[in-house]
C-alpha cells in the first residue's frame, strides 16, 4: 500500500528549481533515509510533499484537506521550537492535535498513545519536567514523541538525530525501523549515512534538486554515487554485525 | 482540577471586584440604599447613579479588561512572544487615531457606529503592518521597534488632529486616548462596544487549539493540521475587534495584556490555550481593581487608568526585557 | 525674564497692580487721551469697544471675534485682529495697549521694553468689578464721561433685575469636564442675583472646581446650567449627554446655557441675569 506518492513534483526559489522532478512511491513498512549533501533539497522536498511549500507536481499528502492530513502524515521539522515552558507530556500531547474531540479534552486513546509514544523514547521519568528546560538531545527526543503520539501511518523526520548522543541515535534509528515493521513508513533525512546504511529498508540520494538514486542502500551508496555526489570515498562492509559504513576521504 | 479551581476563583475574584466597583462612588450611599436603588429601584436619583453611572461604568471595566486580556494573551500565542501586547506594540494607539479621526470630521456625530469602526480600522491596519514588519515569528527587537514606530506615528497623527479640532477642550484629550479612563461612561457606550467585543471574543476563543500547536512552530503546527492563514486572519479580527471597541469608549489602556497573561502563564501550565480564558478573567479582574483604585486614589479628579496599570506593567515589562535578553530568546 | 532687573520687574508688577486696582490711568499723566488703541485681551477688547470714540481703537484680539466667547462678536468684526505677538501689536504702531494680566505675558514685557505703553487688567470676578472696570477703562482711554453715564445705566438696570425671592429654586452651573463654577466669581455672582441658590455651595466647591456626575444627580438641583457647545467633538463635552443627566436637564426644556455674555465682566451680563430670571418665573409657574 503507498503512502506516499509523488508526481514530477517540482519547487521553485525564485527562477532557480530548489527541488526538480522528483517521483516517488512510498510503501507500508519502508523506513527510508533521505540522503544527500548540504543544499541537495532534502527539507525543500519533504516539506513541499507535505503540502508546507507550493510546488508543481503532485503529492498524494498534500492533496488532503489539513485535518485529514494530519491524520495521514505527522512532520518532525529540524528546527526544535518549544516556545513556552510547557511540560514534557503536554508537549507530547499537542501531536494528539488532530485527533482531538471538539473541546479540546484528552480521551482514553490519546493518553495511551502519550504514553506509549514517552515508553517508546524512553522519557517516561521526563514526563512532568519543563520542556525548555531540558538538554539540547532530550528536547530533541520530546519532539520525536510528540511525533509519534501523532500516531500518522507516515512521519517525515528532516535529521531527527544530529545532536543526539550515540545511545539515542541508534535508539531513535531502532524505533523508526520498528514502526515501519509495523507497517507504517518513515522518511528520515540523515546526514549519518553509516546508521541510514544499517537501519533504513531503503535510500534516496538526492543532489541538486534531483533524485539521482533510489533503493536498498547496498545499491545507493557506490562508490560512484558518493564519489559524483558527496565527493567523498568510503569503506562499507557487509560484516557480521551488520553493514558497515565509514567515509574516508575528501575526492576531487 | 486544578485548571477549573483557577477558572473559578478568577471567576469569584471578578465578581467581588465587580460588586466593589458598584459599590465605590463619590456619592456617598449606603450599602442598602445602592442595593435597593440598584435592584429594587429605590430612591429616584440612587437609581440614576446605580444604573446609570456606576453600572455601565463597571460593565465597561469586565468588558474592556477582559478584551485587553485576551487580546494580549492571543498575541503573545501567537507571535511566541510574551513581550507582545496591543498597547506597547501600537495596535490601542492605532486604534485610537482611528476613534479621534472618527470623532472629529464628525463622522460619529452623523453614524455613531462609526466611532468603533474606525477605531477597529485602525487596529486591523497596525496589526497587518505588525506583522509585515516583525515578520511571522517577529523577534522581540523587530516587534518591539516596529511597535514603537507604530506607537509614536499614531501618536503624533492622534495629537495633530486634536491640535486642529475646533473644539478647545479636544486638543486637552490627547491624554485620555493615550492613558484611558471609565470616567462618566453610560451605557450608550456599553452597547456600542458590545457587539465588536464580543464578535472578537468569540473569534479569539476558538484559537486556543491552534496556538497550543503553534507551541511546535509554524511548520509543525501546519503540518497538525492548524490553517495558519485562516488563524492569522482570525487573530487579526480578534484582536481588532476587542482592542478597537475598546478604545474607541475608554481609550488606550496600556499592559493589561502584558501584565495578566505573564502572571497566569505558570498557572495553566504555560499552554496558551489554556491562558486565553484565564487571562480575560484575568484582565477584567485587573481593570476593575484598577478602576476603583482610581476612584479611591483620586476621587473625583478623574486619574487615568493607564497610569496605575503602567505603575504595575513598566516594572514588569522592563523585567521581562531582562529575562529574554539573559535567555537570548 | 532675561535682560530684565529685579527691580524692573517688581516695578512693572507695581505699575499694573496700581493701574489696574486702583485706576490710577498712568496714560493721563501726559493729559491727552491715547489715539491708537491695541486691545489683546478678549475682556478689554469689548470694554475697549463699548467706550472708544470712533477710531480711537485700532485692533482688538481675533477672540472678540468669536461668537462662542464675545458679546460683540459682530461690532469686532469692524476691527482688524490681532493674536497678541508682540510683533505684529508693535507694527501697528500703537501708543496704548491693552491686556489681561494672564494674557499674552511675553508680548506684554517685550511691548513694555519697546517703550509701549501698557496697561492690564485682571479678570473680572464680581459684578461690583464690571462698574470698577468700566470706569477704569473710561479713565486710561479718556472717555470718563462717556463711563460715567454708563455705570449708571448698569447700576439702574442691575437694581430693577437683582432679585431676592422668597424662595430660592437651586441651580448648577455645570460645564465641560463636570466643572462647576461656586458663588466667589463673575457667573457666581449673576446666578445670585438672579434669584438662585448656588448648588457648589452644598457640594462644598468655593470658587470653582470638579463636581462627580454622581453628586450632581444626588443633589438634584431644579436647574442645570451648561455651558455653550463648541464645534467639533470632545469627550469633555461629551459628558453633557450622559444619560444620567438626562432627566435633570429634560426638567427645564428651554434652560439658558453660559454663553458669551458670561464670559466677561461687560454691562452684558445684564442679559445673562434676564435670561436667568426668566427660566426662575418658568419654574415657578411650572411649579
Amino acid at each position: 500500500m503507498s503512502l506516499l506518492t509523488l508526481d514530477h513534483l517540482t519547487v521553485h526559489r525564485g527562477d532557480r528549481a530548489v527541488v526538480r522532478d522528483v517521483s516517488l512511491r512510498v510503501g507500508a513498512g519502508e523506513c527510508v533515509g533521505l540522503i544527500g549533501p548540504n543544499g541537495a533539497g532534502k527539507t525543500t522536498l519533504m516539506r513541499a510533499a507535505l503540502g508546507l511549500l507550493p510546488a508543481t507536481g503532485t503529492s498524494s499528502v498534500a492533496a488532503l484537506p489539513a485535518a485529514a492530513r494530519a491524520r495521514q502524515a505527522a512532520w518532525l521539522p529540524q528546527m526544535r521550537d518549544i516556545a513556552w515552558p510547557v511540560s514534557v507530556e503536554t508537549l507530547v500531547a499537542l501531536g494528539r492535535t488532530p485527533h482531538l474531540a471538539p473541546g479540546g479534552r484528552l480521551r482514553e486513546a490519546d493518553r495511551a498513545a502519550v504514553d506509549a509514544a514517552l515508553a517508546r523514547l524512553d522519557l517516561a521519568a521526563f514526563r512532568s519536567r519543563i520542556a525548555t528546560q531540558l538538554s539540547g538531545g532530550e528536547q530533541a527526543r520530546v519532539l520525536i514523541a510528540r511525533a509519534l503520539a501523532q500516531d500518522a501511518p507516515l512521519l517525515l523526520a528532516d535529521e531527527p538525530i544530529a545532536g543526539l548522543d550515540p545511545a539515542h541515535q541508534i535508539m531513535t534509528m531502532t524505533v523508526f525501523a520498528a514502526l515501519a515493521a509495523e507497517g507504517r513508513a518513515v522518511i528520515a533525512s540523515l546526514h549519518d549515512l553509516g546508521l541510514a546504511a544499517r537501519h533504513c529498508t531503503r535510500l534516496v540520494l538526492m543532489g541538486a534538486g534531483r533524485l539521482v538514486a533510489d533503493g536498498a542502500p547496498a545499491d545507493v551508496l557506490t562508490p560512484e554515487n558518493l564519489a559524483q555526489v558527496f565527493g567523498v570515498r568510503a569503506y562499507y562492509a557487509q560484516t557480521p554485525d551488520g553493514p558497515v559504513f565509514q567515509p574516508l576521504e575528501v575526492v576531487k | 482540577m486544578r485548571y477549573g479551581t483557577l477558572i473559578a476563583g478568577l471567576g469569584a475574584l471578578v465578581l467581588v471586584l465587580f460588586a466593589a466597583s458598584l459599590l465605590i462612588g463619590p456619592a456617598a450611599l449606603g450599602l442598602g440604599d445602592s442595593l435597593g436603588a440598584l435592584f429594587a429601584g429605590r430612591g429616584e436619583a440612587a437609581v440614576l447613579v446605580m444604573r446609570e453611572i456606576r453600572l455601565p461604568r463597571a460593565l465597561l471595566g469586565v468588558m474592556l479588561g477582559a478584551s485587553l486580556g485576551l487580546s494580549g494573551a492571543a498575541m503573545q500565542g501567537y507571535l511566541r512572544n510574551p513581550l507582545a501586547e496591543p498597547g506597547l506594540i501600537g495596535v490601542s494607539s492605532s486604534a485610537a487615531l482611528g476613534a479621534v479621526l472618527a470623532l472629529q470630521t464628525g463622522l460619529a456625530a452623523s453614524f455613531a457606529l462609526a466611532l468603533p469602526l474606525m477605531a477597529l480600522a485602525g487596529a486591523v491596519l497596525s496589526v497587518l503592518l505588525l506583522l509585515l514588519l516583525a515578520g511571522p515569528r517577529g523577534s522581540s527587537l523587530t516587534l518591539i521597534l516596529a511597535g514603537i514606530a507604530l506607537s509614536a506615528f499614531a501618536g503624533a497623527l492622534t495629537s495633530l488632529v486634536l491640535n486642529l479640532s475646533p473644539n478647545p477642550y479636544a486638543a486637552a484629550e490627547i491624554i485620555f486616548w493615550m492613558l484611558g479612563s471609565l470616567g462618566d461612561r453610560s451605557f450608550t457606550h456599553v452597547w456600542l462596544a458590545l457587539p465588536f467585543m464580543a464578535l472578537g471574543w468569540v473569534l479569539l476563543a476558538t484559537l486556543g487549539r491552534g496556538l497550543d500547536a503553534l507551541t511546535l512552530g509554524e511548520d509543525a503546527a501546519a503540518a497538525l493540521g492548524i490553517r495558519l492563514a485562516r488563524l492569522r486572519l482570525v487573530l487579526i479580527l480578534g484582536v481588532a475587534a476587542c482592542v478597537g471597541a475598546g478604545v474607541a469608549v475608554a481609550g488606550a489602556v496600556g499592559f493589561v495584556g502584558l501584565v495578566v497573561p505573564h502572571l497566569l502563564r505558570p498557572l495553566v501550565g504555560a499552554r496558551p490555550g489554556r491562558l486565553l480564558p484565564a487571562s480575560a478573567l484575568g484582565g477584567a479582574a485587573m481593570l476593575l481593581a484598577a478602576d476603583i483604585a482610581v476612584r479611591v486614589i483620586a476621587p473625583g479628579r478623574d486619574l487615568k487608568l493607564g497610569v496605575l496599570t503602567a505603575l504595575v506593567g513598566a516594572p514588569l515589562f522592563l523585567h521581562l526585557i531582562y529575562k529574554t535578553r539573559r535567555e537570548g530568546l | 525674564m532675561v535682560g530684565q532687573s529685579p527691580f524692573r520687574r517688581v516695578r512693572a508688577v507695581l505699575r499694573a497692580v496700581f493701574c489696574a486696582v486702583l485706576g490710577a490711568a498712568t496714560v493721563t499723566a501726559a493729559g491727552a487721551a491715547p489715539e491708537r488703541v491695541v486691545s489683546l485681551n478678549l475682556c478689554t477688547d469689548q470694554l475697549a469697544m463699548l467706550l472708544a470714540a470712533p477710531g480711537q481703537l485700532v485692533s482688538v484680539s481675533f477672540l472678540a471675534q468669536d461668537p462662542m466667547n464675545s458679546a460683540m462678536a459682530d461690532a469686532a468684526r469692524a476691527f482688524p485682529a490681532n493674536r497678541g505677538q508682540a510683533e505684529e501689536v508693535f507694527l501697528m504702531k500703537p501708543d496704548l495697549v491693552l491686556a489681561g494680566t494672564y494674557t499674552s505675558r511675553a508680548a506684554v514685557s517685550m511691548l513694555r521694553r519697546l517703550g509701549i505703553e501698557v496697561v492690564e487688567f485682571p479678570p473680572e470676578r464680581s459684578l461690583d468689578d464690571v462698574r470698577r472696570h468700566l470706569r477704569l477703562m473710561g479713565q486710561v482711554l479718556g472717555q470718563q464721561a462717556r463711563a460715567e453715564a454708563m455705570i449708571a445705566d448698569y447700576d439702574t438696570r442691575l437694581a430693577a433685575l437683582r432679585a431676592d425671592p422668597a424662595h430660592r429654586p437651586r441651580a448648577a452651573l455645570y460645564s465641560a469636564n463636570g466643572y462647576t463654577t461656586g458663588g466667589n466669581t463673575l457667573s457666581g455672582e449673576i446666578l445670585a442675583a438672579a434669584g438662585f441658590d448656588n448648588i457648589a455651595a452644598e457640594a462644598g466647591v468655593p470658587a470653582g472646581g470638579a463636581l462627580p456626575l454622581e453628586v450632581l444627580v444626588m443633589l438634584r438641583p431644579d436647574l442645570v446650567i451648561t455651558g455653550a457647545r463648541y464645534p467639533g467633538a470632545s469627550r469633555s463635552e461629551a459628558l453633557l449627554d450622559h444619560p444620567a443627566l438626562a432627566p435633570l436637564l429634560a426638567a427645564v426644556p428651554d434652560a439658558p446655557a453660559t454663553n458669551a455674555d458670561w464670559v466677561c465682566g461687560t454691562p452684558y451680563v445684564l442679559r445673562a441675569i434676564e435670561g436667568l430670571v426668566a427660566a426662575r418665573k418658568a419654574l415657578e409657574d411650572g411649579r
